[in-house]
């Protein structure tokens, strides 16, 4: 197993002190975006809602293209390269634009995102993300009024993602959104986490982040943003159609057809603590029941 | 130096309790950790099974008896396994919070089958010793032949609960298919004579 080197990390101890001196002093740039999470606020933040380690972060992945096994990802995936790395938005758009990742990084500032990740498994992690609204990048481009959603795609390479090789799924991954939920402020670019540049087994060079959704909604090493007119079939969609929805909002009220989504255990906990009960749009409701008003989410599952 | 044999089987039998305590002890577990007991115990029922069925094929396949001593003790192995994996489910996953549990039964077609194969294995257990073999007489061979419907049921629980079947169930599905062709050739070669 590769092991981090000490230098790299910046001590959890150390990192949780520092945010909490920021806050204290609040002036700082992830005030904002603190304000748009559910808990940090709230004086009954429980255990559910404590950072989950770096460690716990970066070495339990689902990340196919790196294997299906949850240390996989970690292990296979350090020689992937992430330079250079390009990425266009085409589609239904006036003008398509290709950014290289620098390009990307000087014009959009990345500021700290803590979100709850639930996975469709059952099981989550909180995790200081460091991104910013993807709603900034798409607003580079001009959509046509023929464009109702957005997709988004994985790169391919299998010489490089030994998962690739094999049909797990069908590759490039393959995700997509309603407009609406793209432009939404809480839909993350994400370039990093715990401070730190992304790791590779979490997505690297840059990837979306959907914190209401299950975790498989947010795509990792993304190369293409596509506006289209139809709804989009993710790859998950394509491989099992009754299991996996377009929309996959968590919501403990409809189960998966083969485990119950009502409760969730916390990555990081021991043998011994219990399930706790998964929050209706996994927390995030206040900001944006609002998008599915009037639908009937048992069926836009 | 043979009669030592069944012994060794025995405590290399009890080899993943040596590595899951171990675990336990020095925190190794990993993230989820009750996940992994589950998985665990459940992994190392589908191994025993096939252990299991793999011994009348060895006899056939070495022309030696000595296979079938160890088959009675890998089965209850099985069960052994199977019980515990079940008990960390219902125990330490649900904290035996039965209304979920019945509802996941009765409702998830992958526990609803693990539930039917455990069942399944309980009359095996129990008339597996020496004096039930005598008792049953034929009928004991018939009863015992529920192994390859629960082997069956095992993998597809297996199957049944994973995102995709690449690799691990597929490897098991592969296994599987393997030792219940040996019955088919064993069966129609013992009809030909």
């Amino acid at each position: 197993m590769i092991k981090f080197k000490n230098s790299e990390i910046t001590p959890e101890n150390i990192y949780k002190k520092r945010r909490s001196f920021i806050k204290s002093i609040g002036l700082s740039a992830s005030t904002l975006a603190m304000s748009a999470i559910p808990f940090v606020n709230k004086s009954l933040a429980s255990e559910r809602d404590k950072l989950t380690s770096y460690k716990d972060i970066t070495t339990y992945n689902n990340y196919y293209e790196f294997g299906t096994s949850k240390s996989d990802p970690h292990r296979n995936s350090q020689i992937f390269k992430t330079t250079p790395w390009d990425i266009t938005i085409e589609g239904e758009v006036e003008k398509p634009i290709k950014l290289s990742m620098e390009e990307i990084s000087e014009m959009f500032i990345s500021e700290e995102r803590i979100y709850r990740l639930r996975c469709v498994e059952g099981w989550s992690m909180v995790i200081p993300w460091m991104g910013f609204s993807l709603s900034k990048l798409l607003s580079k481009v001009n959509p046509t009024n023929k464009a109702k959603f957005v997709e988004f795609e994985s790169v391919y390479d299998p010489a490089q993602m030994n998962g690739q090789r094999y049909p797990v799924l069908n590759w490039p991954y393959n995700e997509g959104l309603r407009i609406d939920e793209a432009m939404h402020p809480l839909t993350t670019v994400v370039t990093g986490l715990y401070g730190k540049k992304l790791p590779n087994q979490n997505g690297a060079p840059l990837r979306i982040f959907i914190p209401w959704k299950y975790g498989f909604k947010s795509a990792k090493a993304i190369v293409k943003i596509k506006f289209v007119e139809n709804m989009p079939t993710s790859s998950w969609m394509w491989a099992s159609p009754r299991e996996y929805g377009f929309y996959s909002n968590v919501n403990p009220n409809v189960d998966h057809p083969r485990w119950s989504q009502a409760t969730e255990r916390i990555i990081g906990e021991g043998v011994w603590a219990p399930r706790v009960k998964t929050l209706m749009f996994n927390g995030y409701g206040d900001e944006v029941a609002s998008l599915y008003s009037g639908m009937d989410l048992k069926k836009n599952y | 130096m043979r009669r030592y044999y069944k012994t060794l089987v025995f405590f290399l039998s009890l080899w993943p309790l040596y590595v899951i305590s171990y675990q336990i002890i020095f925190n190794q577990l990993g993230p989820e950790p009750v996940d992994r007991i589950i998985n665990y115990f459940g992994e190392w029922t589908l191994i025993f099974i096939l252990l299991t069925l793999s011994m009348t094929p060895l006899k056939k396949i070495t022309k030696s008896v000595e296979w079938i001593k160890f088959r009675r003790m890998l089965g209850l192995f099985t069960f052994f396994y199977a019980s515990i994996h079940m008990l960390s489910y219902v125990g330490l996953d649900y904290r035996f919070d039965f209304d979920p549990l019945i509802n996941d039964v009765l409702k998830k077609k992958f526990i609803f089958i693990g539930f039917s194969a455990w069942l399944l294995l309980i009359p095996l257990a129990i008339t597996s010793s020496e004096r039930m073999v005598r008792l049953l007489k034929q009928n004991w061979k018939k009863i015992h032949r529920l192994i390859y419907i629960i082997g069956i049921f095992g993998v597809l629980h297996y199957i049944w609960l994973s995102k995709t079947i690449f690799f691990k169930p597929l490897i098991f599905l592969i296994l599987l298919i393997i030792l219940l062709l040996f019955r088919i050739k064993i069966t129609k070669s013992a009809s030909k004579i």
